[in-house]
């Protein structure tokens, strides 16, 4: 009983928190290039309504996916103009860019709150790994773009650790001006990554629409841009840790809905609103946790996150 | 994936075609061939907003040589050399790389023609390995990275050039003078014939600087042209073959270093005769006014940065604090100016045992604080001349009643210090950012001084200033000293803590190394000390 509980919550686990890894992988790209982008929120939800209006108008959900995805890149090189090129303050834009993203996905999307058939993702169970006891469920069967997202993380780690690329990427947000010296183009890369970031974040969204919520409803994403902010902080930004927090947060965030039938929670309904705050607390918490230990080690933020990069001409 | 074949060894000057630009073979024949000269700069105008940077320069560098580059802060050394590893570019005028005319867009130009530059400030990132600080940027190693074959092209060059140090350290572990041979190995790798030093033993203890000094002289006679910038006037008539000496943007003279002495020398960078001696009479040691017991503080990242300090300042002395940068320096200035809680120990100011230390207390007792920063910590940039004088005796009765301040006694308490202390600006109003970093310097004295100190904690005074500034900064410190404060110099230059303090104490780690009398200290014993007292060529890791 409590074995299947805890497979039935892991699995759900991993499908839920799909959407907000894709969106915390593309942020930890956009941060270590030295570019933070408050915006998800608003590029996800763009891209969950923009998926579902496309899915829906066209009856083919991967053209939705692919819509998506070019939606959140965008919004992300229109935060990429703003400050890389003009230099703009990162916070103020990321945040314009969030309440651009809600504000627009609430009134593009009026018409497909009613609409509740469009074509989804499909799920695709693994042959013959599906079928293992325990890792099975959990792993292996799953939608799609779970498996996007499995692969996704580790695929990341190794292109920042372990790529020239990747190398030139660490460079560029701790000393763009050591980079530049050598000859890589700081602002041309940034641009690079922070739209990769968009992209991310509205493929983040899709997800969300096309294949763990499959509908769209004004605000869907309840404040998963937020939280993969937060989770990028959490994860050191580091990719692997970040699928970490990203499946942990979904566990959590399905936790009241998983155990709703156990009997316990039948004997105590009140608990339900408690649970629903669970992911946002978790959040707070791993926050708390992550900066304690952050100050004692040497590891930390990308140095250069926030700060345009200027060739400096000026002095003697 | 992996790169082209002979891509990681570009270092043979005919293999510098590692990288994706090649040299061409006809211009490799030029070098053979053509010039005795492997830079020459010539007409070299530069202009920034309100300065005139380079007024146009001829500078010549022979292949082979050690030449030094000697002026004071703002005469235009490091911009000339800035345009010559391709940061900045000309307004007017031409460089030729061994007789061939260039032009760098960018330092990766500069680079193809052999030109590199070793900062002052060093361009490496702390978290990144020295590998992938030497090979960041180049294209030739290919997508995936190989840390076996970057480690061993590291390792393969600093052996070659005897510079010591472990290619998989990560940055932030090395000393300074560790960083120091990356930023070099990196240039080298890059194929660079022509090496450029922007001060670089400014920041290294005396023993780091000789090593230093060694292994240019080495690559000197391996052929490599080493230009080095400096403002110090010994090392560059140790070390250079010629030395050209740059004044206000212009050059006062190229000359042999043999036949040049250290004080024509420094009249030609100044302009004017200089007295290397300063008035300094005996000590009139008096009761102790500042003591610390083995007082132990944290720094920002809440690591132990002083470990059971104790030291004692006297009435009418000047202790000297020696140390390389980063070992708690800034932090003991800030622990006896109640800017950072102790986590033991104890402070007394006068005899006094401090028990709350905030910095109001400390100031109310009478400690004056020179900040190593002075135009973050030390003034507040945007006030006025008038306001920052006042930052420290607002309070008091004769500048106003309650939350009211007089202006007219702020203006004639500002107007009378200006004159004193001789502080050079348009008028009392203007906002002190626009001052040059001297006059900034005399208002920070003049606020901390004219509150007649116990104590004075005076933080790298002279860092960044030219001679005629630092010679003034020195002789009221001393007047202080003469007046019977007590006088904390934190210094990374020697030959200031040298030159006016009456005891040296050196900090290395955060513990206190040793203590002399100057008199009977020797300068080769406090390096060491500076150093943790090891072997000054030892490097952890090789």
């Amino acid at each position: 009983m409590e074995l299947a509980f805890l497979v039935t919550l892991l699995a759900a686990g991993i499908r839920s928190g799909t959407a907000i890894l894709f969106a915390t992988i593309g942020e930890i790209f956009a941060e270590r290039s030295g570019v933070l982008n408050l915006g998800i929120e608003g590029m996800m939800l763009m891209g969950a309504v923009s998926a579902y209006g496309v899915a829906f108008a066209t009856g083919n959900p991967w053209l939705g996916l692919g819509v998506a995805m070019a939606v959140g890149g965008l919004m992300a090189l229109l935060h990429g103009m703003v400050t890389i090129s003009l230099r703009a303050d990162q916070v103020v834009s990321g945040l314009a860019l969030t309440f651009l993203g809600s504000g627009l996905s609430a009134v593009l999307g009026a018409p497909l709150v009613e609409v509740r058939n469009a074509p989804r993702l499909p799920v695709f169970p693994i042959p013959v790994l599906a079928d293992l006891p325990i890792l099975g469920p959990i792993f292996f069967n799953h939608n799609v773009i779970v498996y996007l997202g499995l692969v996704m993380a580790p695929l990341a780690w190794w292109y920042i650790h372990r790529t020239r690329p990747g190398m030139e990427l660490r460079a560029i947000g701790e000393y763009p001006a050591a980079a530049d010296v050598l000859g890589i183009n700081v602002n041309r890369q940034r641009y690079a990554y922070v739209v990769f970031g968009g992209v991310m974040a509205g493929l983040g969204g899709a997800a969300l629409s096309l294949a763990i919520t499959p509908l769209w409803i004004e605000d869907m994403t309840a404040g998963q841009g937020w939280i993969a902010v937060g989770l990028v902080i959490f994860a050191s930004w580091d990719p692997l840790r970040a699928a970490l927090g990203s499946y942990l947060f979904g566990a959590i965030r399905r936790l009241p809905l998983d155990s709703q039938n156990l009997p316990f929670f039948l004997a105590y309904p009140q608990l339900g609103y408690f649970m629903n705050m669970l992911p946002y607390l978790f959040v707070i918490l791993l926050m708390l946790i992550s900066a304690r230990s952050e100050m004692r080690r040497r590891i930390g933020a990308p140095a250069a996150l926030g700060q345009p990069y200027v060739r400096e001409e000026r002095g003697v | 994936m992996l790169g082209k074949p002979c891509s990681l060894t570009p270092l043979l000057p005919q293999c510098t075609v590692g990288f994706d630009l090649a040299i061409p073979t006809l211009l490799l024949t030029q070098i053979m061939t053509t010039s005795s000269y492997a830079v020459e700069m010539r007409g070299i105008t530069k202009r920034f907003p309100g300065v005139l940077a380079n007024d146009r320069i001829d500078f010549q560098v022979r292949k082979g040589e050690i030449h030094a580059l000697l002026g004071e802060n703002g005469a235009g050394k490091s911009t000339l050399m800035n345009i010559l590893s391709g940061l900045y570019r000309p307004d007017e005028g031409e460089i030729a790389i061994h007789g061939q005319v260039v032009e760098f867009h960018s330092p990766r130009d500069a680079i193809r023609h052999g030109v590199g530059m070793v900062h002052q400030h060093f361009m490496l990132t702390p978290s990144q390995s020295v590998a992938e600080n030497v090979f960041l940027g180049a294209r030739e190693i290919g997508f995936v990275l190989n840390p076996q074959r970057m480690a061993a092209e590291v390792r393969r060059i600093a052996e070659q050039y005897r510079l010591p140090v472990d290619p998989n350290a990560k940055i932030w572990q090395l000393s300074v003078g560790e960083q120091q041979r990356v930023e070099i190995i990196k240039i080298l790798y890059r194929g660079a014939e022509i090496l450029i030093l922007d001060e670089p033993t400014a920041v290294l203890t005396p023993q780091e600087a000789e090593n230093l000094f060694v292994t240019l002289r080495s690559m000197a006679a391996d052929n490599k042209t080493i230009i080095f910038i400096s403002h110090k006037l010994e090392e560059v008539l140790s070390i250079a073959d010629r030395i050209t000496v740059l004044r206000s943007g212009r050059v006062a003279a190229t000359l042999s270093a043999q036949s040049v002495t250290k004080t024509e020398l420094a009249n030609l960078m100044v302009g004017r005769q200089v007295l290397f001696q300063l008035e300094k009479p005996p000590v009139q040691r008096g009761e102790v006014r500042l003591r610390l017991d083995r007082v132990c503080a944290l720094d920002d990242k809440l690591l132990p940065a002083l470990r059971e300090v104790s030291l004692t300042v006297h009435s009418g002395e000047i202790v000297g604090v020696a140390g390389v940068a980063g070992n708690g320096q800034r932090e003991l200035a800030e622990v006896i100016c109640g800017l950072r809680p102790l986590t033991s120990g104890t402070i007394e100011v006068a005899g006094e045992r401090m028990a709350h230390l905030t910095a109001r207390r400390m100031i109310d007792v009478g400690v004056a604080y020179v900040p190593e920063d002075r135009n973050t910590t030390g003034s507040a940039p945007n006030l006025s001349v008038a306001e920052n004088l006042i930052l420290k005796s607002y309070r008091k009765t004769e500048m106003g009643a309650g939350p009211f301040l007089d202006l007219a006694a702020v203006e004639r308490t500002a107007t009378s210090l200006v004159k004193t202390f001789n502080i050079l600006t348009p008028s009392i109003k203007t906002p002190v950012r626009k001052l040059s970093g001297g006059n900034l310097q005399k208002v920070i004295l003049a606020r901390e001084i004219s509150g007649q100190p116990q104590v004075l904690i005076a933080a790298s005074p002279t860092r960044g200033l030219d001679i005629g500034a630092t010679e003034s900064v020195r002789s009221l410190l001393l007047q202080e000293r003469s007046q019977g404060a007590a006088i904390l110099l934190i210094s990374e230059d020697l030959d200031e803590i040298f030159a006016i303090s009456d005891r040296i104490v050196v900090l290395y780690e955060g513990r206190i190394m040793g203590e002399f009398e100057t008199a009977d200290a020797e300068l080769t014993e406090v390096g060491l000390l500076m150093a943790g007292g090891r072997a000054p060529s030892a490097s952890p890791g090789t």
